[in-house]
């Protein structure tokens, strides 16, 4: 266990440190302050359009750190040859894929705390300037907490994306594995399509392909709960725990898997 | 017991992506390194040296045959504990200076933080990195960055440590603190084994050297066993040298360089008899100044290695 906290802190180390990061996590701040500007050209859905556009900023965000990050972890490792030092010491490299994926999704939440606390900054601000009258029109309040379901949600997400990474990252080049976990993300999130094919195509073939995928590939659709929220629907706490442990279970079978992988090859 | 011991060790690739075809990159290596050597690990580029390092850290693994490092398989990470490691060019993580980077690994053994920082301060100051070490390893030089990746491979006091090509990319200065430092380690009592196609370094440092060519091992010993027994003669340097002293032993030496006067360097066949010939010569009033056995330098024995090993390997190639 301990090597891998200390493979962890060692890419946590590193990763906030990268100029990239902290310029996309920049980028993602000043967009989400500069929404109360593009909030006033819409009459009555300002406070929508900034929790809309502050959660879809930090998950896009995100998913490119957990992205460009994520293919650096074991590809580029391997290609730099940084790995060497590593692994003649005592870690497996089981551990070190342990440990390289938490030390990512570590550096992931940090930066989501950090989007989630200005979008919760800038909401605070709309609340104190709105009258009465204005707050009695929201669908909920500014400062509403069940907007954290979402967030947290995002987290999971992030979770799923960086293991899918880290995954293609053990075998393949790093620009093929960020090449498939964009591709991956995209249908991620189509996978109630995939499921119900068989309504759309008349194919029962092609339909129980489509369902033979929706089972392989990550199922992201129940992780995105922002419409919701941003509407003042209820999210039950059922959905939430559910996306979550079956995001884990994903994540595990990703994570074995890359171990698996990564400790059958050469590194050349 | 042997600090590292290798029998028939193997590792064929594949080449080509559409037609794969087998290249052996090593063959069949069998070797063993006591405990207190220096070991020099020799071949010209592309024999298999780095091939055979990364399947002793197991980074590949082997097509047939088995590695033990201290009377252990080399799978086993317990022996991890007991060694060091400076890949060929190393390169770590840009973000992290050099200090750092030594604490990392230090951590990974199990040091406290306070030990981590005695061993990290210590070894950096050994390796001649001094306020540098305060600065992210993007701003190092390849020079910098080779003594942190020395400083790394001995963070553990390694019984056994494993050098590839320690010397590159260190200028004079360089290379010789690291030359003292493997002395110091030799001193110390610790294995050292490392790659190199720099035959000085090995000459200067090594008691025992293996010379790879195309994969296979070439010549294995120490380098007097490897340079002594092939000895081709004997210099005679003579002054007060006449003609027809010279034209009379002309039939004995091989070759006469005047280097003064009458002072001249005589080559002799390693069938003549130097005291004979001296005795001669001294009856013609020259004098004899020195007398020195033509030796086979380490170069002369390893570029001669290495053809025979790469004519065996074409001839075979042919009839196959």
């Amino acid at each position: 266990m301990r090597a891998i906290l200390v493979v962890a802190g060692g890419v946590f180390r590193d990763s906030i440190r990268d100029r990239i990061a902290y310029g996309l996590v920049f980028f993602a701040v000043l967009l989400i302050a500069a929404s109360v500007l593009l909030a006033q050209l819409t009459a009555g859905q300002d406070l929508k359009i900034i929790k809309d556009l502050g959660l879809a900023a930090s998950l896009a965000i995100g998913v490119l750190i957990s992205i460009f990050f994520g293919i650096g972890l074991v590809a580029k490792e391997v290609d730099r040859r940084s790995v060497y030092s590593l692994l003649s010491k005592p870690v497996t490299r089981s551990q070190f894929i342990a440990g390289k994926y938490l030390g990512l999704v570590v550096t992931l939440l940090i930066n989501l705390a950090v989007m989630a606390a200005a979008m919760y900054a800038v909401l605070g601000y709309m609340d104190w300037m709105a009258t009465p009258e204005l707050r009695a029109s929201w669908d909920a309040p500014a400062l509403d907490p069940r907007m954290l379901k979402a967030v947290a949600l995002i987290g999971v997400e992030l979770m799923v994306v960086t293991a899918i990474t880290l995954f293609f990252s053990t075998f393949s080049s790093p620009f093929l594995s960020a090449a498939c976990t964009l591709a991956l993300y995209v249908v991620g999130h189509f996978g109630e399509d995939l499921k119900h094919l068989d309504k759309l195509v008349p194919s029962q073939a092609l339909a129980t392909v489509g369902r033979v995928i929706y089972y392989v590939l990550p199922n992201l659709a129940p992780l995105d709960v922002k419409g919701e929220v941003v509407h003042g629907v209820a999210v039950s706490a059922q959905h939430v725990l559910l996306a979550t442990l079956s995001s884990g279970l994903y994540i595990g079978v990703l994570l074995t898997a890359s171990a698996l992988i990564f400790s059958r090859r050469d590194l050349k | 017991m042997d600090a590292i011991k290798t029998e028939g060790l193997t590792k064929h690739y594949k080449k080509g992506f559409w037609r794969p075809r087998p290249y052996v990159a090593l063959d069949g290596l069998t070797l063993q390194v006591g405990q207190g050597e220096v070991f020099g690990f020799l071949g010209p580029n592309g024999a298999g040296k780095t091939t055979t390092l990364k399947l002793l850290m197991q980074l590949i693994y082997p097509t047939s045959g088995r590695a033990e490092i201290l009377g252990r398989p080399v799978g086993d990470v317990s022996v991890r504990r007991r060694i060091g490691f400076l890949p060929e060019n190393p390169y770590f993580y840009d973000n992290l200076t050099a200090e750092e980077l030594l604490l990392y690994f230090a951590r990974i053994f199990g040091y406290s933080a306070a030990e981590a920082r005695r061993r990290a301060s210590r070894l950096l100051d050994e390796v001649g990195i001094g306020a540098e070490r305060r600065f992210q390893l993007r701003k190092f030089s390849k020079g910098m960055v080779q003594r942190v990746g020395i400083a790394q491979a001995l963070i553990n006091d390694p019984e056994v440590v494993f050098l590839d090509e320690p010397m590159s990319g260190l200028d004079p200065f360089g290379r010789r603190e690291v030359r003292e430092l493997i002395l110091k380690l030799r001193d110390q009592g610790r294995t050292v084994f490392f790659s190199s196609h720099v035959l000085s370094d090995a000459e200067a440092l090594c008691s025992r050297v293996a010379i790879l060519a195309r994969g296979r091992l070439a010549a294995a010993g120490s380098l007097d066993e490897l340079t002594a027994l092939t000895a081709n003669g004997w210099e005679l340097v003579v002054a007060g040298l006449t003609r027809e002293a010279l034209e009379r032993v002309r039939g004995f030496i091989t070759s006469a360089t005047r280097v003064g006067d009458t002072r001249f360097a005589l080559a002799l066949p390693p069938s003549t008899m130097p005291e004979r010939l001296m005795s001669e010569l001294v009856a013609t009033g020259a004098r004899v100044l020195s007398l020195n056995p033509l030796r086979v330098t380490l170069e002369d024995y390893f570029i001669e290695q290495v053809r025979v090993a790469s004519e065996d390997r074409d001839v075979k190639r042919v009839a196959s």
